[in-house]
């Protein structure tokens, strides 16, 4: 288990590093799938079987795949030209950098920081108890259902946007 | 406990015993027969891919009224394996200006994508990989691989066919998965599960090809769609593309594809055949043993593999805008339709006697075919009647 | 057993380094691309609290799949605006759109 946390998040920060330094912006989404991949094994490794495999179909295959399309819609040519990152980066790296050390002291002092986790209790069907929680009045149906609608409305607002006027 | 009823877990504890016994401990033997049971699974897999192929070259030419290769072993049963050294021996081109490394990712990503798929087929009630929870979800999350490498080929090959085969080959795929999630969710609610073990057992009575006709035949055709085999190979085209997302590739790279072309039909029929035609039951001969099992449930995809390669043989292609309004504008209004009525029998028939249950399904499926052909008919006649309108008014038009 | 703190402290690196893309970058898809890191930090940590806390409990994995929902909307619509914006600038470069600056 700690082999594979060590396997998946090296596979996780190298491929997110490459995702933010790559030139070739097809390569950074190359790399962004590779990330994801490792999210979703690690999500297997939490035990949340569902969560892994939607991350697989909603991120590899329908945000990952929209970006490489994005990126050869948006140039003329496809190499590359001029530098991947602006003037400022070295003040993007520190502000960064912070954050990374304020979160870091903020979770330290935080009581449960360390805690180990408890074993499934055996025969919870966790993606049954999922299903419930997202269409039960007395849980999560009003939060999904505005979702939807935002789905919707994020689809009607991208093909007025995208649409070529006539 | 012998051999005949439980193959799997037998070699695994003489495995087991023989490795503790070179004092190996438990947990790495473990870990060491999954590894090994993987590579026998994908060995088997891809000497069946092999065998796929001269399947499919005989069944097309009995189709065009030819013979297929017979010159080489008998029945030409040794021809696949001439194929296979020939593609093993050509060179390894790699063409100038390509990406290196995506290019050579993509027909691995491709086969692996297939390979994957076996994880969750239940051979047997006591062959199988792993019994996953959301096995239908993994169906679909594989796929979402295979339509990735497709986009990693056409990109990578610097070669604007190639892009335009793999952007059209995506823009199938993408589209298609949808009726297909769709048509997945059927079985799940009628059998309550999404895992494959479970859906299998959910049909020890009745096959759910008979409570949903319309589901299985959604599912078959946007599987056709999402292997991209015609009517819609829209990612080929000798006359414009060539060969699409594949047309850099040469020798055993493209041989990957092809392989993994031939794999992922022969395992969505299998699919076919364990979401609708009950998986390795077969009128109790599953209860001979697990390998009697296995062979139904490889036999039933065989016969998937068939009808799939009946509908390539027999149709014409379709064009791109037709693909894809027939997607939109038909089977995904209709997938939805079917999915609805199945959810609403399912929960007002709850409580219903089998028969009458399994009876109102069937006539439901029959009554929604019934209303899109009326509906479909109803269109076409007001289509004709304008074009005829039209037509006569030209030919007025030309005789003043 | 992993304890929790390494998920959060792999989330709060992975979330960092989406910021720096999302600070740094030139490109608007690249951008995006930072911002794809940072939500995928928040869902690590979503996740991790479900199975770190009392497992009955679903908010943290509904809490997620809402995410997945709000990721897809906003690179649809961002897209779409990167794409609209194209068309009239020809540039997708930040830096380069600076019509409302003063």
């Amino acid at each position: 288990m700690t082999i594979l946390f060590f396997l998946f998040a090296t596979v996780i920060l190298v491929s997110a590093v490459m995702v933010v330094s790559a030139r070739n912006l097809i390569h950074a989404a190359l790399w962004l799938v590779s990330t994801l991949f490792g999210v979703a094994a690690l999500y297997a490794l939490l035990e949340a079987g569902f969560m892994a495999v939607v991350q697989v179909v909603i991120y590899i295959g329908a945000i990952a795949i929209l970006f490489i399309f994005a990126v050869m819609l948006t140039r003329r040519e496809l190499r590359d030209k001029g530098p991947g990152l602006n003037a400022n980066w070295w003040l993007s790296a520190l502000i960064s950098a912070l954050v990374f050390g304020g979160l870091l002291f903020l979770l330290s002092g935080w009581s449960g920081f360390s805690k180990a986790s408890a074993g499934l209790p055996s025969e919870f069907d966790a993606v049954g108890a999922l299903g419930e929680a997202l269409v039960s009045p007395q849980a999560f149906v009003l939060p999904f259902e505005v979702a939807s609608v935002l789905l919707v409305a994020a689809m009607v607002g991208a093909v007025y946007v995208a649409l070529k006027q006539k | 406990m012998n051999f005949w009823t439980d193959p799997i877990r037998t070699v695994s504890d003489w495995l087991m015993s023989l490795f503790t016994g070179w004092g190996i401990n438990e947990g790495l033997g473990g870990i060491l027969i999954q590894l090994l049971g993987i590579v026998i699974l994908v060995t088997i897999m891809l000497v069946i891919d092999i065998l796929l192929v001269w399947i499919e070259r005989k069944v097309v030419a009995r189709f065009q009224d030819r013979l297929g290769p017979n010159r080489l072993g008998p029945f030409g049963l040794v021809q696949p394996f001439a194929d296979i050294i020939k593609l093993f021996i050509k060179e390894n081109i790699t063409p100038t200006g390509v990406d290196k490394v995506v290019y050579n990712l993509a027909p691995v990503l491709s086969v692996f994508s297939v390979l994957i798929l076996w994880a969750i087929i239940p051979l047997a009630p006591v062959i199988y990989g792993v019994d996953l929870n959301v096995g239908l979800l993994y169906l679909v999350a594989a796929g979402a691989i295979g339509t990735l490498s497709i986009i990693m080929a056409g990109w990578s090959s610097n070669n604007k066919f190639a892009l335009v085969g793999a952007l059209r080959q995506v823009a199938a795929m993408i589209s298609y998965e949808i009726p297909m999630v769709v048509s997945l969710l059927i079985p799940a609610i009628l059998a309550g599960t999404m895992g494959m073990m479970g859906i299998i057992r959910a049909q020890q009575g009745l096959w759910y090809a008979l409570l949903s006709p319309l589901g299985a035949l959604i599912f078959l055709i946007s599987a056709v769609a999402e292997l991209g085999r015609t009517p819609f190979d829209l990612s080929e085209g000798e006359s414009e593309i060539v060969a699409g997302f594949h047309i850099e590739y040469s020798g055993m790279k493209f041989g990957w594809f092809y392989a993994g072309e031939l794999l992922h039909a022969f395992t969505f029929g299998g699919f076919w055949g364990i979401l609708f035609f009950g998986g390795y039951h077969f009128f109790g001969l599953e209860n001979l043993g697990p390998l009697v099992a296995a062979a139904i449930v490889l036999f039933k995809a065989l016969l998937g593999y068939w009808v799939i390669m009946w509908i390539k043989y027999t149709l014409m292609r379709v064009r791109i805008d037709h693909m894809l309004s027939f997607n939109w504008k038909f089977l995904v209004p209709l997938s939805l339709v079917v999915l609805m009525a199945t959810a609403l029998l399912n929960t007002l028939l709850r409580d219903a006697s089998a028969g009458f249950y399994a009876l109102s399904m069937f006539l439901a499926n029959v009554l929604i075919a019934w209303a899109v052909v009326e509906i479909l008919r109803a269109r076409s006649r007001v289509e004709r009647g304008q074009s005829q309108a039209a037509a006569s008014t030209a030919v007025e038009a030309a005789h003043h | 057993m992993i304890p929790l703190s390494w998920y959060l402290i792999l989330s709060a690196a992975l979330f960092s380094i989406g910021l720096f893309g999302v600070l740094a970058r030139r490109n608007a898809i690249a951008i995006l691309l930072g911002i794809e890191l940072m939500l995928n930090a928040v869902n690590i940590n979503l996740v991790s609290f479900w199975r770190y806390g009392d497992v009955t409990q679903m908010a943290g994995q509904v809490f997620a799949i809402i995410v997945f929902a709000v990721a897809a909307a906003e690179v649809a619509v961002g897209l779409a605006l990167i794409i609209s914006v194209y068309r009239t600038r020809k540039t997708v470069v930040a830096d380069e759109l600076d019509l409302m600056k003063w």
